[in-house]
């Protein structure tokens, strides 16, 4: 048993190299005509997609002596981190001048326990409706999912009818419970599919171990689902940091989360413009879901492929 | 499934049901409750407060005389059809590019797709700099010496609204582009090479062969975009504020304005309603193909 267990690799590795001789496509000149066009192309389109980042940086760090004199294209001759300084702590928007840095708390004290509730309720929702399928349940579940297509101006105010009712109009928890309304149709969806290609034999064989409804979520479910949860929580993190509507009806001046103050800096009118500041908070608000992105890579990809395809 | 849970249904569900609540509570109390709070009460003459004083239509007369609701709906014609087209065409070109078996995919994918982690605001407020007609690339190219150089889209209100579908494309071809990768992806290596061994150019290949076959994709990239268009809220906002004057207001803005500033509830849910129309348009015939396609297979 064990020799022969053995000698496999070996006999693999032997075909393998026996294998190694003129595979494969017929390889390329490098220098081909449809490689110039191709990558030509190529780098072009993503030197446009770059460019606005690109200038959004520059412009942020120069002084407004420069922006008024040179090309928004140009690197800076001096770079100054001033702006950054200005948008984080001093901006004004209004009559309030503490800067971008009080959104950004807003914005992390929204984002986080929106993306928790969120996720919570929706897993347990797909969960029931993978795994526990009650009569009537597919109903709502459809009428969930055409509920997604619905303008959200549809739905506005009814909403700041009910939250008035129950006080949580104006608060950071009132804008809390609308993301994670808004936020269940496409995760229930996510989180449904994703139960429903587990093995059904696994659940079977929990249930005649006696677990329940909570004991298979918690003890099965949730520990094998974990890839879905990092695609839960980076579709939420950059939906709700990137939420501007909800933020800007259901809050205060003094509880704007960071888009919408962002919008009342840059676009205030009193005052002198200053581009580099400007800039600078855009940057700034931007940041979050940038390195969401840049970090997640490919789960990102495959979040918004899973949310949009299946769908 | 269900085979497993058959004693005791009911009981044994209750977990079940307990965990659906919030679920049949926004599809019931929100979705449909709230959509049609919002359609009834659009045939009153709410003002500050919502009152039930039916006018019957008085409303939809009102808005479809209103100049600036008119010009709300022209433009979200002009943006959504102009972003329709642009962004499935961009959208696929781009993905038929990275499909070529390229070096450096990951890279490039990466670059086209960034736009999308950011936001309206942000995206809004990057282009309304680059098109700044005194600082922005107008103002380069005639620092440049073409003094007669004219590219202002964001201060001239015959075109403002192009401008903003600049902007528009440039966040939201990534995720086109990323749908239609993953179609392409899904095609049969075999019909390639078919094709190849038909002597079918390759531009032939992609128009009468793979892209008939990339339908569903395709649908879903059009209802995404769709459900995107008629959302269009936070990019004009942070852009051009609906200006100059009122030539780039969108219908979502006119909802917002009326609600919240002109404290004239019934406009504003006469053209919310309008919305949901415009939707369901689109909607009714895609979910009548979806389920009708799957019914005959």
């Amino acid at each position: 048993m064990s020799d022969h267990a053995v000698s496999l690799p070996a006999a693999t590795g032997a075909i393998r190299l026996e294998a190694s001789g003129p595979r494969g496509p017929k390889p390329r000149h490098v220098f081909s005509r449809r490689n110039i066009f191709l990558y030509g192309t190529l780098i072009v389109v993503a030197l446009y997609y770059l460019l606005p980042l690109y200038v959004m940086v520059v412009t942020s760090l120069k002084g407004m002596p420069e922006i008024r004199l040179g090309n928004i294209f140009s690197p800076p001759l001096e770079i100054t981190f001033e702006p950054w300084v200005k948008a984080w702590s001093s901006a004004c928007t209004g009559l309030n001048c503490d800067g971008l840095s009080r959104g950004f708390w807003n914005s992390v004290r929204i984002t986080i326990p929106s993306v928790i509730l969120s996720i919570a309720i929706a897993s347990v929702n797909g969960y029931a409706l993978a795994n526990w399928r009650f009569k009537g349940a597919d109903t709502f579940f459809v009428i969930l999912i055409v509920g997604a297509f619905i303008p959200y101006q549809v739905m506005i105010y009814p909403i700041v009818i009910i939250l008035r009712e129950i006080g949580l109009y104006g608060s950071l928890s009132g804008l809390v419970i609308v993301h994670s309304i808004f936020g269940m149709p496409i995760l229930t969806l996510l989180f449904r599919n994703y139960f429903s290609s587990m093995p059904e034999e696994l659940f079977r064989a929990a249930r005649v171990d006696g677990a329940g409804f909570w004991g298979i979520y918690f003890r099965i479910m949730l520990p094998m689902s974990l890839p879905i949860f990092v695609v839960a929580i980076i579709l939420q993190v950059t939906g709700i940091w990137n939420d501007f509507l909800f933020g800007v009806v259901y809050t205060r001046p003094d509880t704007y989360p960071m888009t919408v103050q962002l919008n009342n800096i840059v676009n205030s009118v009193q005052g002198v413009k200053e581009y580099n500041v400007n800039m600078a908070a855009t940057i700034l608000t931007g940041l979050v879901p940038l390195v969401v992105y840049f970090i997640s890579g490919k789960l990102f990809v495959r979040g918004i492929a899973a949310g949009a395809v299946k769908g | 499934m269900s085979k497993s849970e058959r004693p005791n249904q009911l009981f044994r569900n209750l977990n079940a049901k307990v965990a659906s609540i919030p679920m049949i509570l926004t599809a019931l109390v929100i979705f449909v409750g709230g959509s049609a709070w919002t359609v009834l009460y659009s045939f009153t003459n709410s003002k500050l407060l919502p009152r039930l004083n039916f006018v019957g239509l008085d409303q939809y007369y009102r808005l479809w005389s209103t100049p600036r609701w008119l010009i709300s709906i022209e433009n979200l014609l002009v943006y959504g059809v102009l972003s329709l087209v642009f962004s499935l065409v961009i959208g696929f070109m781009l993905a038929a590019l990275l499909d070529q078996k390229i070096r450096f995919e990951d890279t490039f994918r990466t670059i086209f797709l960034y736009p999308f982690a950011l936001s309206f605001i942000v995206t809004g407020l990057v282009w309304q700099w680059l098109l700044n007609p005194e600082f922005g690339i107008q103002g380069v190219v005639r620092g440049l010496g073409w003094e007669s150089f004219n590219f202002d889209p964001l201060y001239n209100s015959s075109i403002v609204i192009y401008g903003i579908l600049i902007a528009a494309l440039w966040q939201g071809t990534g995720l086109i582009m990323c749908l239609m990768l993953a179609g392409l992806r899904g095609i049969d290596e075999d019909i390639w090479k078919a094709a190849r061994v038909d002597g079918i150019p390759m531009w032939k290949t992609y128009l009468f062969i793979i892209i008939p076959m990339m339908r569903p994709v395709f649908i879903t990239a059009l209802v995404i975009i769709a459900a995107g268009i008629v959302k269009v809220y936070d990019l004009v906002v942070a852009q051009t504020s609906g200006g100059p004057g009122i030539a780039s207001e969108v219908p979502a803005k006119y909802v917002y304005d009326y609600m919240f500033f002109a404290q004239n509830l019934g406009q504003g849910f006469a053209a919310s309603t309008m919305m949901l129309l415009s939707v369901v348009v689109v909607i009714v015939p895609w979910a009548y193909l979806e389920f009708g396609g799957k019914k005959r297979v």
